[in-house]
This record gives C-alpha cells, sequence and structure tokens, in this order.
C-alpha cells in the first residue's frame, strides 16, 4: 500500500516537473526565503487520546505553524506567479494529501484549478478532513481506517487551511494555484521556477502565518533572476 | 397459558435482579475522598430499587397465578375502597420512597456540589470542544490569562484562544492534553464547552459533570491514589464523540511539578 502511495507521488512529481518544461529554455526566477526576528515556538502535540498515532513517535512531534531551517530560511512558503503566466489547464495527475500518524503530509500541498486532489488515510482511526475554504464550496468528509482514498477538486484559486473535525490538532494548507509555476521553499527556504518565458511577471510568497508578499520580475530570454522574501517574524 | 405467564414473570424478575444482587458488574475502585458516599447512596438506591421491583413483580405474577383460569360468570371481587384507595396507597408509597431517596442521597450530592473547594485548592480550567479536552493551568504568575474565542488557533495549539502578544499573564499558562494532578490535593475544575454540550466523566472519581456552553461550571475533588485514569465524553456531542476522551494522571507531589517544570520549559 505504502509503495503505491510512494508511486502515485513520485508520478505525481515527474508529472509536474514534466509540466513545468513545456517551455524548456525560458527563463528562471530563483530565490530564498528567510525570516526576520523571533519565530513562534512550535509547540509539541499531545495525541495521547489517540494512542494508535501517539505511538508513531518517540517524541512528540511539534506544529507547523512556522517551520525554519538553519540561517533563518523559513519553508513551507508557496511561492508562485501570480500574475503574468496564462492559467493552465489541470495536470491529470492528481496531488496527493495523507494522513499519517494523526499528521497532514504535507503540511502544504500545492496543486492547480481543477486538479484531481486524492485524500488517503494511513491511520488505525477515523478522520473527518475538513478544508476551511471561503471561495470554493467548503466539505467535510469523514475517512474511517481501510476506506477508498477521498477524490475531489477546487474549481477556483484559493489557499485553503485544512483541519480534521476529530483531532484539533491535525492542521494543514491546501494552495490551489492557476497554473504550474509554483514551488515551495525547502529547508534552506530556497525555490526556483523555471522555464518561463519572457516577460513581466508578479511573484508571490504566501506563509499560513506570516501572509504574502510580492514581487515585480521581468525575464528577457534564458537568464536566471533572483527574488528573495524576507518574512517579519513574531514570538506570539 | 396464564400460569405459565406467571412463572416466566417470576423466572424474568430473578434472572434481572440476580447479577446486581450478586454484584457482578462492580464500579471500578473509588480514588477520590467524596466517592465513597456516592458508592453508598447508589448502593442503598439499587437495594431499594430493587426489593420494590422484585416485590411489584412477585406481586404481579401472585395475581396472575391465581386468576389464570377464572371460570365464566364468576362473582368480580373487589378491594375495599376501590380503585381510588389503591392509587393513592400506590403514590403515598412511591412517593415516600423517592422522597427518602431524594432526602438520603441530597447528603453524598451536596458533599460534591454545593460545598465549595478549599481556597487553596489547585485550579484548572477544562475546555471541551468537538472531540478532545484540554486542560489549562495558571503557570508560575498563577494568573489565568484571559479568553479570546476569536483568538482559538488549533492549528497552533492556542486552545483556550489565548493572546499571548498582547496578554502577558497569558504567556506562562500551561496547556496539556491531559489533566495531570498531584495526589491528595483538592482540584478545583473550572469548565467550558467551546461548541456544544460534552460531560466529563472519570469513573473511578464518581464524578460526572456537564458541560454547558456558555455557562460557567465547576467540581471539584481530591484524588487519593496514583495511577492513570480514562476521562470520557457522556453527552453525545456529534460524530467523534465515541473518540472524545482524554487521560487523568494522578501523580506524587514531587512528580507533579516535574511534569509542570517540563511544560513550561516547552512554552
Amino acid at each position: 500500500m505504502r509503495t503505491k502511495h510512494l508511486f502515485l507521488a513520485g508520478v505525481a512529481i515527474l508529472a509536474a516537473v514534466a509540466t513545468t518544461s513545456a517551455v524548456p529554455g525560458g527563463g528562471t526566477v530563483s530565490g530564498k526565503v528567510t525570516y526576520e526576528g523571533t519565530p513562534a515556538k512550535q509547540k509539541p502535540i499531545d495525541m495521547s487520546k489517540e494512542p494508535s498515532c501517539a505511538k508513531q513517535y518517540a517524541t512528540p512531534p511539534t506544529t507547523e505553524t512556522v517551520v525554519t531551517g538553519p540561517n533563518n530560511a523559513l519553508e513551507n512558503v508557496v511561492v508562485y506567479i501570480s500574475a503574468g503566466a496564462p492559467d493552465e489547464a489541470a495536470p491529470s495527475q492528481a496531488a496527493v494529501f495523507t494522513q499519517k500518524g494523526c499528521r497532514y503530509l504535507p503540511h502544504v500541498l500545492v496543486f492547480q484549478v481543477n486538479q484531481e486532489l486524492k485524500v488517503l488515510n494511513e491511520d488505525q482511526t477515523s478522520h473527518n478532513i475538513h478544508p476551511l475554504a471561503k471561495i470554493n464550496r467548503e466539505w467535510n468528509k469523514s475517512q474511517p481506517p481501510g476506506t477508498p482514498p477521498i477524490v475531489d477538486k477546487y474549481d477556483k484559486m484559493e489557499f485553503i487551511p485544512v483541519k480534521c473535525n476529530v483531532h484539533p490538532w491535525m492542521h494543514g494548507t491546501f494552495a490551489v494555484l492557476k497554473n504550474s509555476h509554483y514551488a515551495i521553499s525547502g529547508e534552506d527556504g530556497g525555490f526556483k521556477l523555471p522555464n518561463l518565458p519572457a516577460g513581466k511577471y508578479t511573484v508571490t510568497a504566501y506563509h499560513e502565518s506570516y501572509g504574502e508578499q510580492t514581487q515585480e520580475v521581468t525575464l528577457t530570454g534564458s537568464e536566471t533572476k533572483n527574488v528573495n522574501f524576507v518574512f517579519k517574524a513574531k514570538p506570539y | 397459558m396464564g400460569k405459565l405467564f406467571a412463572v416466566v414473570l417470576v423466572i424474568i424478575a430473578l434472572a434481572s435482579a440476580y447479577p446486581i444482587a450478586t454484584r457482578m458488574y462492580v464500579m471500578p475502585e473509588d480514588i477520590s475522598t467524596h466517592g465513597h458516599a456516592i458508592d453508598d447512596q447508589l448502593s442503598d438506591t439499587m437495594k431499594e430499587a430493587g426489593f420494590s421491583f422484585l416485590g411489584a413483580q412477585l406481586v404481579l405474577a401472585f395475581f396472575v397465578f391465581k386468576f389464570a383460569q377464572r371460570k365464566e360468570g364468576a362473582k368480580l371481587t373487589h378491594l375495599p375502597g376501590g380503585a381510588k384507595l389503591v392509587v393513592t396507597v400506590a403514590f403515598i408509597i412511591v412517593g415516600a420512597e423517592v422522597f427518602a431517596l431524594g432526602v438520603l442521597g441530597q447528603k453524598a450530592w451536596a458533599n460534591v456540589y454545593f460545598t465549595a473547594p478549599r481556597p487553596d485548592a489547585l485550579q484548572i480550567q477544562a475546555q471541551a470542544g468537538q472531540f478532545a479536552f484540554y486542560f489549562r493551568y495558571a503557570g508560575v504568575d498563577g494568573k489565568f490569562g484571559a479568553i479570546h474565542p476569536d483568538k482559538i488557533d488549533e492549528g497552533n495549539q492556542n486552545f483556550f484562544g489565548l493572546d499571548p502578544a498582547n496578554d502577558i499573564e497569558s504567556r506562562d499558562d500551561i496547556v496539556s492534553g491531559e489533566l495531570a494532578i498531584p495526589v491528595n490535593r483538592e482540584v478545583h475544575l473550572l469548565m467550558h464547552a467551546k461548541d456544544v454540550g460534552h460531560s466529563f466523566y472519570v469513573r473511578e472519581l464518581r464524578i460526572q459533570q456537564d458541560f454547558v456552553p456558555g455557562l460557567d461550571l465547576s467540581v471539584h475533588f481530591t484524588a487519593t491514589k496514583i495511577g492513570r485514569y480514562e476521562i470520557v465524553c457522556t453527552q453525545l456531542c456529534g460524530l467523534g464523540h465515541y473518540n472524545m476522551k482524554a487521560y487523568l494522571n494522578v501523580m506524587a507531589q514531587d512528580d507533579f511539578e516535574k511534569w509542570m517544570k517540563q511544560k513550561a520549559s516547552e512554552l
């Protein structure tokens, strides 16, 4: 089962790469997302009410509302082209969101408008996923262990906080975007948006706790433009 | 047929009374200072109700048996005074029984609900929400920070709606998913519901108290035995009700202090 999911995830990544390679030889926007100040301390999650999940962790996992890396790197920031690139048809591969160990994997899932969303439950307990959509239609769906994936899609662009109606600590984000030019900042805060045709773009960085920042960038050929984002972190 | 019915009636009555009379289902050990009064009261109630039940069933069976095959045209006999007297007597007997249970039982009840906690009782705030309990301790300053329902942010573990950015008193508040308490110290539990009605039930503590949204309710108790006990919600509160539980962890004073320090270090 697990291998299959890994395989699916692999296929999804390959498909994403394939889609973004649609304009080979274009320009690239790359850079780093960092923070300044003191970010909120992430708290350990007490899962004692759900022993089947709690026992999967030697030490309790922490919240992920602000995930940082070395040198003030800020992870889980969705960097995408919010203006300048045309809307694109959704890729045929599903975006996969997994409920495992009473957490959402990945914490931030980016996919496109009308792209298939597949929600898996790999836990021995029931979940009730509830994406708190405001622009799209809001729903919540119950998923007992061993039941087939929940399949749905969103038809409008939106950043949607996701919670579980059974386990209050479970929290994630759906980023539904209009085109395939997106990236999530990694452990070093780095991101890369390759294969952009020449043109003027608005690059937006979205963080679930710190909000949005935008920058304008103009590409003339196959050059790489460096764009950095700095978010102001607050301890509370 | 009528006589058989009477026999079946007796069998059912005795079979129902048997598991209770022989204490086949016992409550788990009581770990509270007030629980023995509840247990005694429950036992008295069971005895009284049990004897009344058996008596009523046996009298019913007796009459069914006796008059099961009455000849046709046989003369009807009435109790002197007719139905009015029977009903009046029944009303007085049942009324006296209920009244007696109430008068005797209020002692056990009032001990828990109508007395104030000791002034030095450990104050803990409980918040029930779909579908988990969370508990808050005042921290080193001994003060609870104010609650702002609009600030509740569960993904960030802010289950109570604290505002640490502006409210210094809330910064050291300790929030936990388990209810850790020291043994032999009175605890005053302040209870709030976030959304719908819930209930706080710990069998071993002999405490069951509803949470009602919008009401400040509280219970106080002293646990006398170290151990880990289950807290369950006993008010049907929605889809995940079956899974709404937490643990009560009764610790030695030293262990409790260590636990508080550990929790404070995570802030």
